[in-house]
């Protein structure tokens, strides 16, 4: 394996707290050296002016195969993962079969390792068949890979099911994920209930249903001492719920998806179906709770809540359009747009927030460029300026709505195990 | 050049300069110059017509579809009455009886019944947004007839141009809109007509069918019928959408009639030359007791025919526009 150095970046390292230009030196796929004079390698890489994070990782991707191959493959979707600067990433169990054997599980990775793309950790169902009745098996699905449990994109709506999922996770000490949502206050919602949806006339998903699922959720980690990880947080009620449960010191963990944070309702006025997503976008109100959460570390993590749809499901009318978004290939330039450009976080806490935390949420040896870890680099222009055009995504799916959109900041090169799998 | 009158007998208005939509969607995008070209057209194509009752060749070698996705009678014959009235032929499509029941998507059966060399297709649909859907995606002039709660343009201007007709403005009148306005398309496309022609608008019904947020927009809330009927020039009285309703948002029909049913007695209250509208269908006895639905004050019939000649103005600027390069 041919040895790489890494030559004038600005390194950033969440987890050991570095922020300097430094050279890094990458030998058996390992990182080895970060310093200066590091001598020569096979392969040089100069990145003046660019940022040298370690590999991303998103904890919230739906990779669609087995069974919706129409919308993604195992191979399709990290191939996209690569290009949006991923290096590891952790599927959602809405595949068909669902992820709830030990079979299905060697399945994804078996096919990931034949992809050879990026690093795929496994999330498996809570509940048999994602049916949300009983428990699927947690012991086995655990020894066989699966890094952690969600019934997502659905809610634990079963909140006895709930309960135990998060007593007997407790025995193999990995996460439950859950997607806050009251279904009963959501049924047929289509976007935020708010002015908006008044006077468009759409079903609309009130803050409530997130907020008393989040209620719920807290005070469940917090009387069984559980680790919970709650996904798609988009109300300030939310935000305000984790803040006060962390500071009593539950373990919960929390994430937003990057469109959550600052796109508005009033983009459903274009009636366009792309921009129908679970949480559904809702007000600045919201959307600057979330970021304050980011800022105070009540919210961890940010993930691409890449979901893709082929067209044929997406050009439909609205009720009948899926709820997602393909977006794990421009995440990064989204965030580095709309969050770092703005001033609202710096480089360091942005890749805390999509490298070092979500790694460290489930437990993923990730997230980190210490001497010895494996590898995983991504390398970061922060001045890049590039447009958006979905007919180039890797993913198979286009369901975007930011077609032609120009964009700062992107990955110029991404490194997993110590091979360069994109150079741009 | 835009195509205008060509019938020698009758002295129908070129369509101003001012009119550029090759669609009608809904009210809330029209400026209020688009609404009243709908108006003053529909008022001499009524004349025109001897009422509604005559044909004319406005729209001859012209094809209208109605595509009505959700069940309909009276929007569905008004257009097409309207559309044979101008002299065009009609295609009819419904959602029972077509390739949608074949797993057909709603954009292709569109383009399908494009090919046929139609000129507008009339969109009714129980999604919102489905006419705006369908105006992206083909080359003909789209009218909405109604897409779920959210809009349904040409019954707003049947509601104002009755209201103009008894009253010659709707500036500075209180026209209130009572019931269901949660699901309600028509008293959305009501609001936006009415305050654009500087009506003063009230809607009035129960808390879980009247969004306390309308106020952002200058609308009026009230749930009271008896503290606003003393104020009002025109009440229109929606009819309950139980089908859109998940869960029932009173308690029962009782209560609601108790609480928002114009009755003789509520009558008593009300301005002497008041307006009582309903869009239908009307349930008797329910939002209106039939003393008043037939009584002296009630222009619903009116209504009906207002609504052959507004949709044949909607028709004729539509078609217009659509006929100049692109």
């Amino acid at each position: 394996m041919p040895s790489i150095l890494i030559r004038n970046g600005r390194i950033i390292d969440p987890s050991q707290s570095l922020d300097e230009v430094a050279d890094l030196l990458i030998e058996d796929g390992i990182i080895r050296a970060i310093g200066t004079e590091l001598g020569t390698a096979d392969h040089e890489i100069d990145a003046t002016s660019q940022i040298v994070s370690p590999g991303l990782v998103d904890v919230h991707v739906q990779l669609r195969e087995p069974g919706f191959e129409e919308d993604e493959t195992i191979e399709s979707g990290t191939a996209a993962a690569i290009q949006g600067g991923f290096t590891s990433i952790a599927c959602l169990p809405n595949t068909s079969p669902t992820t709830d054997t030990q079979a299905q599980v060697q399945f994804i990775q078996q096919k990931a390792s034949q992809a050879d793309n990026c690093h795929v950790f496994v999330i498996a169902c809570v509940s048999k068949n994602r049916e949300g009745q009983e428990l699927a098996e947690m012991g086995i699905l655990t020894q066989a890979g699966a890094v952690a449990f969600t019934d997502a994109p659905n809610p634990l709506q079963k909140t006895d099911l709930f309960r135990r999922a998060l007593e007997y996770s407790r025995m193999f000490d990995v996460p439950i994920l859950d997607h806050p949502e009251i279904p009963e206050l959501s049924q047929s919602g289509i976007m935020h209930s708010g002015a908006v949806s008044m006077v468009l006339g759409l079903s609309g998903i009130h803050p409530d249903s997130e907020e008393l699922a989040t209620g719920r959720d807290l005070r469940l980690a917090e009387t069984i001492g559980a680790r919970l990880h709650l996904m798609d947080i988009s109300t300030e009620g939310s935000v305000e719920l984790i803040r006060r449960a962390k500071g009593r010191g539950v373990h919960v963990t929390s994430e937003v998806c990057i469109a959550n944070l600052y796109l508005t309702d009033e983009v459903m006025r274009s009636f366009d179906s792309n921009y129908k997503v679970n949480p559904p976008l809702r007000s600045q109100t919201h959307i600057d709770a979330c970021v304050a959460g980011l800022q105070d570390g009540t919210i961890d993590v940010i993930t691409s809540g890449h979901a893709p749809r082929a067209s044929e499901k997406k050009m439909t009318e609205l009720d009948r359009a899926p709820f997602g978004m393909s977006q794990i290939e421009i995440t990064l330039g989204l965030a580095i747009t709309n969050l770092v450009v703005p001033g609202h976080l710096d480089f360091p806490t942005l890749i805390s927030k999509i490298s070092t935390n979500p790694a460290q949420a489930l437990k993923l040896e990730k997230g980190t460029l210490a001497i010895g870890a494996a590898a995983d680099i991504t390398i970061i222009d922060p001045q890049a300026s590039w447009q958006v055009d979905s007919s180039t995504f890797a993913s198979r799916s286009t369901n975007t709505p930011f077609d032609g959109l120009t964009l700062t900041g992107r990955a110029t090169t991404v490194i997993v195990d110590g091979i360069v799998k994109l150079q741009r | 050049m835009k195509v205008t009158a060509t019938d020698s007998a009758v002295n129908i208005s070129p369509v101003p300069d001012t009119w550029q939509r090759r669609h009608l969607l809904g009210l809330e995008e029209l400026s209020r110059d688009d609404i009243l070209t709908i108006l003053h057209t529909a008022v001499e194509l009524k004349a025109a017509t001897g009422g509604c009752k005559e044909k004319l060749s406005l729209l001859q070698g012209k094809t209208i579809a109605n595509m009505f996705f959700e069940n309909s009678t009276r929007t569905r014959n008004s257009f097409s009455l309207a559309a044979r009235r101008l002299g065009a032929d009609t295609v009819e499509f419904s959602a029972g009886s077509s390739s949608l029941s074949k797993g057909e998507t709603l954009i292709d059966t569109a383009k399908t019944i494009e090919a046929m060399n139609v000129d507008a297709m009339v969109v009714r649909h129980s999604t919102p947004g489905s006419p705006h859907l369908l105006s992206q995606n083909v080359n003909c002039s789209i009218l909405n007839a109604g897409d779920g709660p959210h809009e349904h343009p040409t019954q707003g201007m049947l509601d104002i141009m009755t209201i103009y007709e008894q009253r010659g403005t709707l500036a500075g009148l209180t026209v209130a809109m009572v019931g269901d306005i949660t699901y309600s398309r028509t008293a959305r496309s009501n609001i936006w007509g009415l305050k654009k022609l500087g009506a003063h608008v009230i809607v009035c019904g129960p808390a879980t069918l009247v969004s306390k947020a309308w106020e952002d927009f200058g609308v009026e809330v009230s749930h009271s019928l008896d503290d606003i009927i003393p104020r009002c020039d025109v009440l229109n009285l929606l009819r309950i959408q139980f089908e859109r309703q998940y869960t029932r948002p009173f308690p029962s029909v009782r209560e609601y009639a108790f609480l928002y049913g114009m009755n003789r007695k509520r009558m008593e209250q009300a301005k002497d030359d008041i307006l009582i509208m309903a869009p239908g269908p009307i349930n008797r006895g329910v939002e209106i007791t039939p003393d008043v639905a037939d009584g002296p004050h009630s222009v619903i019939l009116h209504q009906v025919t207002n609504g052959i000649a507004v949709r044949m103005a909607a028709l004729y600027l539509t078609t217009s526009t659509n006929q100049q390069p692109a």
